[in-house]
C-alpha cells in the first residue's frame, strides 16, 4: 500500500481532483459502452416478442 | 494454407455462434483486469517523483490511447477485407466498432488535458501530439456521420471503408510525433524492443489495465455485432428461430 490514511488516499498529494475526476468520467464512459449494447439487444428483443404476438394472432 | 476459418468467417452464423462461446469469457477477463489494475494502479504502484500521484491517470489514459489507435487501424483492415473479399460482416465490425473507439479517443484526450492541468500548467496546447489525436477523434466521427447518412447499406458500406482506410495515415502521425516535432508530451512508456524505463511495480498495473482494456473493447465489439448481425439477417431462418428461442426466455 502506497499510503498511510485513507485520507491520504483520496487526497492523492493535492491532486485528488485531478485524478478522481480522470478515473470517474472514464468509468462512466466504459460502463455507457457496455450498457448501450445490452439494453439496444433488450429493446430489440421486446419488440420482436410484440411482432411475433400480433402475427399470431392474426 | 487451409483458408476454410477465413470463409466461415464471412458467414454470420458462424460468427454468431463463435462469438456467443467467447462473450463471457471476454466480459468477466475484462471486468477482473480493470479491477485489479485500477486498484493496483491508484492504490499500491508507487508515485512518481516527479509528478507525484497526478501519474496515476497513466493507468486510464495510455490504455485508452492505444485502444483509440488499434480501434482504427481494425477499422482500416476491416474497410480492406469488406472491400476486396465482399465480406459482409467486415461492414459489421467497421461500424459497430466505430463508436467504441471514438469514445477510447474522448477518454485519452479528457485524461489528459486532466493530467496536463497538474503537469504542463495547462489543459490543452496545440501540440502534434495532442492535435493528432484530436484530428483521430474527428475521423471516428467522420466514419460514424457517413455509416448513418448514406441509406443503401453496400453504398456506405463502401464510403466508411475508404474513408477509413485513407484516414489511417494519421495513425503513424501520431505514433511518431513525439519524436518528429518538438511536444510537450512525454515519449512512448512501452517500446516492443526495449525494457520500460519504469520499475515493474508501475509498468506492471498499466500492462494489466492495457489487456483488461483490450478485452473490454472485445467484448463490446462483440455483443454490438451480435445484434447487429440479427437485425441485417432478420430474414434468414437462423435468426428467426434464434429470435424465437431469445424471446421465448425473455418472455
Amino acid at each position: 500500500m502506497n499510503f498511510s490514511s485513507f485520507a491520504d488516499f483520496i487526497a492523492m498529494g493535492n491532486h485528488g481532483l485531478y485524478v478522481w475526476t480522470s478515473y470517474g468520467i472514464s468509468l462512466a464512459v466504459l460502463l455507457l459502452n457496455a450498457a448501450l449494447p445490452l439494453l439496444a439487444r433488450r429493446r430489440y428483443l421486446q419488440e420482436e416478442a410484440r411482432r411475433l404476438r400480433r402475427e399470431e394472432m392474426k | 494454407m487451409n483458408w476454410t476459418w477465413f470463409h466461415k468467417l464471412g458467414s454470420p452464423k458462424w460468427f454468431y455462434e463463435i462469438s456467443g462461446r467467447w462473450l463471457p469469457w471476454l466480459a468477466w477477463a475484462a471486468l477482473l483486469l480493470i479491477a485489479v489494475g485500477t486498484v493496483w494502479g491508484l492504490a499500491f504502484a508507487p508515485q512518481d517523483y516527479q509528478q507525484g500521484n497526478s501519474f496515476r491517470i497513466i493507468y486510464i489514459h495510455v490504455p485508452a490511447a492505444f485502444l483509440a489507435q488499434s480501434i482504427y487501424v481494425m477499422l482500416a483492415v476491416a474497410g480492406l477485407v469488406g472491400l476486396v473479399w465482399k465480406m459482409k460482416l467486415a461492414d459489421v465490425a467497421l461500424q459497430q466498432a466505430a463508436p467504441i473507439g471514438a469514445w477510447m479517443t474522448f477518454i485519452a484526450l479528457l485524461t489528459g488535458a486532466v493530467w496536463g492541468k497538474p503537469t504542463w500548467g495547462a489543459w490543452w496546447v496545440w501540440d502534434a501530439r495532442l492535435t493528432s489525436m484530436l484530428i483521430l477523434l474527428f475521423l471516428y466521427f467522420g466514419v460514424i456521420a457517413l455509416g448513418q447518412a448514406i441509406s443503401n447499406r453496400d453504398s456506405a458500406a463502401k464510403a466508411c471503408a475508404v474513408l477509413s482506410i485513407v484516414g489511417v495515415v494519421n495513425i503513424p502521425i501520431i505514433k511518431y510525433s513525439v519524436e518528429w516535432w518538438n511536444t510537450l508530451h512525454q515519449p512512448a512508456t512501452f517500446k516492443v524492443t526495449e525494457k520500460p524505463a519504469m520499475p515493474v511495480e508501475m509498468w506492471l498495473p498499466l500492462l494489466v489495465m492495457v489487456i483488461g482494456f483490450y478485452c473490454f473493447f472485445a467484448a463490446v465489439l462483440l455483443m454490438r455485432m451480435r445484434l447487429e448481425v440479427l437485425r441485417r439477417e432478420a430474414r434468414s431462418s437462423w435468426v428467426k428461430s434464434e429470435i424465437r428461442t431469445l424471446v421465448g426466455k425473455d418472455a
